[in-house]
């Protein structure tokens, strides 16, 4: 879909910013909005490019840099900590070979922290894209990476 | 002809678990035994102990299993639903196969998670089926919409969102307040850390939202809502557009709904990873698609809110609850609950406690019956030391309070708030400065910055928590704290930064022993400050692998491999865990220093 066609599904109204601008950087295989992408949120919703960019910068979910395919963010709220998030932490860095704020080298993870995801019940979790993977622990994470490098 | 239903709890938590490969086996082996006909599988929401799922509950004679996997269908369908056995080892607890014989279960009152792990929240007819919508039509054609104010405002109802405001008389306010239009908003962007209750009804029972906000557009009279949902929660969206499409079809939404002249109809909207956009005012911001930051109140939402019109704004929780004042009467709702609390509150039980999930329980219960009947108490071994309520606004309360009646009244006056509902339960292996140190770490990343005392304020706290920590404190430091905790208390703009001190205050309260063991001794009686631990190697543990030498990038773990006991010099170390990590017979142990 072209991105006036994503546009064009939202009301021209400020109302609209937040919904556009998830689905322009959805669009985007780097998950990211390009300075095309704040002009034209800009136009559709009558804004400022400067109210746009302000509204952006805000935001953690939204990015001005390339990042991977897939977002991975891992809740660091008490519960996860308490339930010990960091093993998994220390497990998606080294199997990742990235940092947190990072992209791996093939462009296919970046890895986030997130506050908490609601999902406490099964601690420590992380969210992959829109999947809530829990109860992590090193082999739950590797298998996830795996399942996602495969692509499933 | 259906003989046995299966209600699978679909919640997120259980989806994580893989409740959906459960179905897959579950009508695989249904399939083989010619049984599809006679066994339906019913998908729900939330049905509350999410740390054992996936979970399933077997009607007619009502079997809940837990834990189930894949490979357990097989045996389900052939010894349950064919010869009628049970299955012993996925229950619960042993010989006690139903909900109300289980403990957990025993001591709810479910009104608001009463369709949550009951109902298939994609189907509106069974949500209709447990007089869905009856509400809205006993209001719409049978009743004002001062009535309507009236009865809720009689009922006692108080917001669930965490500050507990008066719903009828917030309801009152709107119905008074100039302008046109006049917009209801869903708070549904719950991002208090271990909250988790608005999820399970957004996911659970949609509609009871949509109901409860259809009746509070009517009473306020406002045409059009806004549900603002975390972008974080995507099944809880999904789900929500579901029931929004079905009510439309219906007619229980949009134009004359219940064939009078009230029209009604609701839009969602998605926010974008930004914890103040709970607080009413940053929330209206970020509908407006702004920045989602606070202004100063009053004026009020309810003089003037969206798009400067007057607005309601509640919580998830709170619509859950409307429909039930209105079907059983303002004095049934009042029956439960104290006297300034009326009704009952979802809590979200987590941390170190044995049942993990959410419970729906009558106000004025006391902690000890949720952490330690409902909850189970903290895992054997362990000796439970407080616990955290109500979330980054919160407090920690110690084992002295725990018959204090959780109301909203109760709660604030001991330093602690309702909140969310979010509890933690700690035990004695938690460092209660660091767990403030940890709340506050939350606050000053999510402060949005506009206002100086919060901004500054979270920030100068937590420098202060960090040299306390590292055993750089000083005695100044406590009376620091509590000055610059008060000061924010006073000048902040909402409730992030009015409330963000409460974990340190209520930990200086009722723990300041620890505060001065990190001060003074430069000890963390915990052993969980890592500057602040000594590492001992249990001579009796350990068996000479040689795992703690090889980690240690210091020399300090010292012994030779097969001649135990190995042991760690104090003066070498430079206390980096990796000795505690390598150990596999945890024969590493930390000790306050």
């Amino acid at each position: 879909m072209t991105k006036d066609a994503i546009a064009a599904r939202h009301p021209r109204s400020p109302e609209a910013l937040l919904s556009l601008l998830h689905d322009l950087q959805k669009a985007n295989p780097e998950n990211f909005l390009m300075p095309d992408d704040l002009a034209l949120a800009a136009s559709h919703a009558g804004l400022p490019l400067a109210a746009v960019r302000d509204a952006v910068t805000f935001y953690s979910m939204f990015s001005l840099r390339p990042r991977g395919r897939h977002i991975i963010r891992l809740c660091e709220s008490p519960n996860c900590h308490l339930a010990g998030a960091w093993s998994a932490l220390d497990e998606l860095r080294g199997s990742l070979g990235v940092d947190v704020g990072e992209t791996t080298s093939d462009g296919a993870f970046t890895l986030e922290l997130t506050s908490c995801l609601g999902a406490c019940g099964v601690a420590p979790v992380m969210m992959v894209d829109d999947e809530v993977v829990g109860n992590l622990n090193p082999e739950r994470v590797r298998n996830t990476l795996a399942r996602y490098r495969e692509g499933r | 002809m259906t003989r046995i239903q299966v209600l699978l709890c679909s919640g997120t938590a259980c989806q994580s678990s893989g409740s959906d490969k459960v179905k897959r086996a579950l009508l695989e082996a249904l399939g083989l035994h010619g049984l599809l006909e006679e066994v339906q599988i019913v998908e729900t929401g939330c049905m509350g102990p999410c740390e054992l799922g996936p979970v399933l509950l077997v009607y007619p004679e009502g079997t809940f299993y837990v834990r189930v996997r894949p490979e357990d269908a097989a045996e389900i369908v052939e010894e349950h639903f064919l010869k009628g056995r049970p299955v012993p080892r996925l229950l619960w607890t042993e010989g006690a196969p139903r909900p109300r014989e289980i403990p957990f279960f025993a001591r709810q009152v479910k009104l608001v998670l009463s369709n949550c792990g009951t109902i298939d929240p994609e189907k509106i007819e069974e949500y209709i089926a447990a007089r869905g919508y009856e509400a809205l039509g006993k209001a719409v054609t049978g009743m004002t919409p001062g009535e309507v104010v009236a009865e809720v405002k009689r009922s006692g109802l108080r917001g669930r969102g965490g500050a507990g405001f008066p719903t009828g008389t917030k309801w009152e306010l709107v119905r008074a307040g100039v302008g046109d239009p006049k917009y209801v908003i869903c708070n549904a962007d719950e991002g208090d850390p271990g909250a988790f209750m608005d999820r399970a009804v957004l996911e659970g029972d949609p509609h009871s939202i949509l109901e409860g906000m259809a009746i509070a557009a009517y009473a306020v009279g406002a045409n059009h809502g806004y549900v603002y949902v975390r972008a974080e929660y995507p099944l809880a969206i999904q789900r929500l557009q579901t029931a929004l499409a079905q009510a439309r079809k219906l007619g229980f939404l949009g134009p004359g709904i219940f064939e009078s002249d009230f029209s009604f109809d609701v839009e969602i909207r998605i926010g974008a990873g930004a914890f103040v956009c709970g607080e009413e005012t940053a929330l209206i911001s970020s509908i407006e698609g702004r920045r989602g930051e606070p202004r100063p109140r009053p004026p009020y939402p309810a003089t003037s809110g969206l798009w400067g019109k007057p607005t309601l704004i509640n919580n998830v929780e709170t619509y859950a609850n409307v429909r039930h004042i209105l079907l059983h009467g303002a004095e049934a709702f009042a029956a439960v609950g104290t006297e300034k609390s009326k009704g009952t509150k979802v809590f979200a039980l987590a941390g170190k406690v044995q049942n993990t999930g959410l419970v729906e329980v009558p106000m004025g219960i006391t902690l000890r019956e949720l952490v330690f009947d409902i909850g189970g108490g903290v895992p054997a071994g362990r000796e439970f030391k407080a616990v955290q309520i109500g979330g980054p606004s919160g407090g920690c309360l110690p084992a002295s309070l725990l018959d204090v009646p959780v109301d909203y009244d109760s709660l604030s006056q001991h330093g602690a708030i309702m909140g969310s509902g979010g509890v933690i339960i700690l035990d004695d292996a938690a460092c209660m400065v660091n767990m403030a140190r940890f709340f506050l770490e939350f606050t000053s990343d999510e402060s949005c910055g506009k206002c100086v005392p919060c901004r500054v304020g979270t920030q100068m706290m937590l420098r202060i928590l960090d040299r306390i920590v590292a055993g750089d404190g000083s005695e100044d430091d406590l009376t620091r704290l509590t000055e610059i905790g008060e000061m924010m208390k006073k000048a902040s703009l909402c409730g992030l930064g009015q409330t963000a001190a409460n974990p340190v205050l209520s930990t200086l309260r009722y723990f300041p022993a620890e505060y001065r063991a990190h001060i003074r001794d430069h000890s963390c009686p915990a052993g969980v400050c890592p500057n602040l631990v000594r590492y001992e190697v249990l001579p009796e543990a350990c068996r000479g692998c040689d795992a703690c030498r090889r980690a240690c990038p210091t020399g300090a773990a010292q012994g030779k491999a097969g001649k135990p006991p190995y042991r760690i010099v104090d003066e070498l170390c430079i206390r980096c865990g990796a000795c505690f990590d390598a150990c596999p017979f945890d024969a590493v142990r930390k000790e306050p220093r």
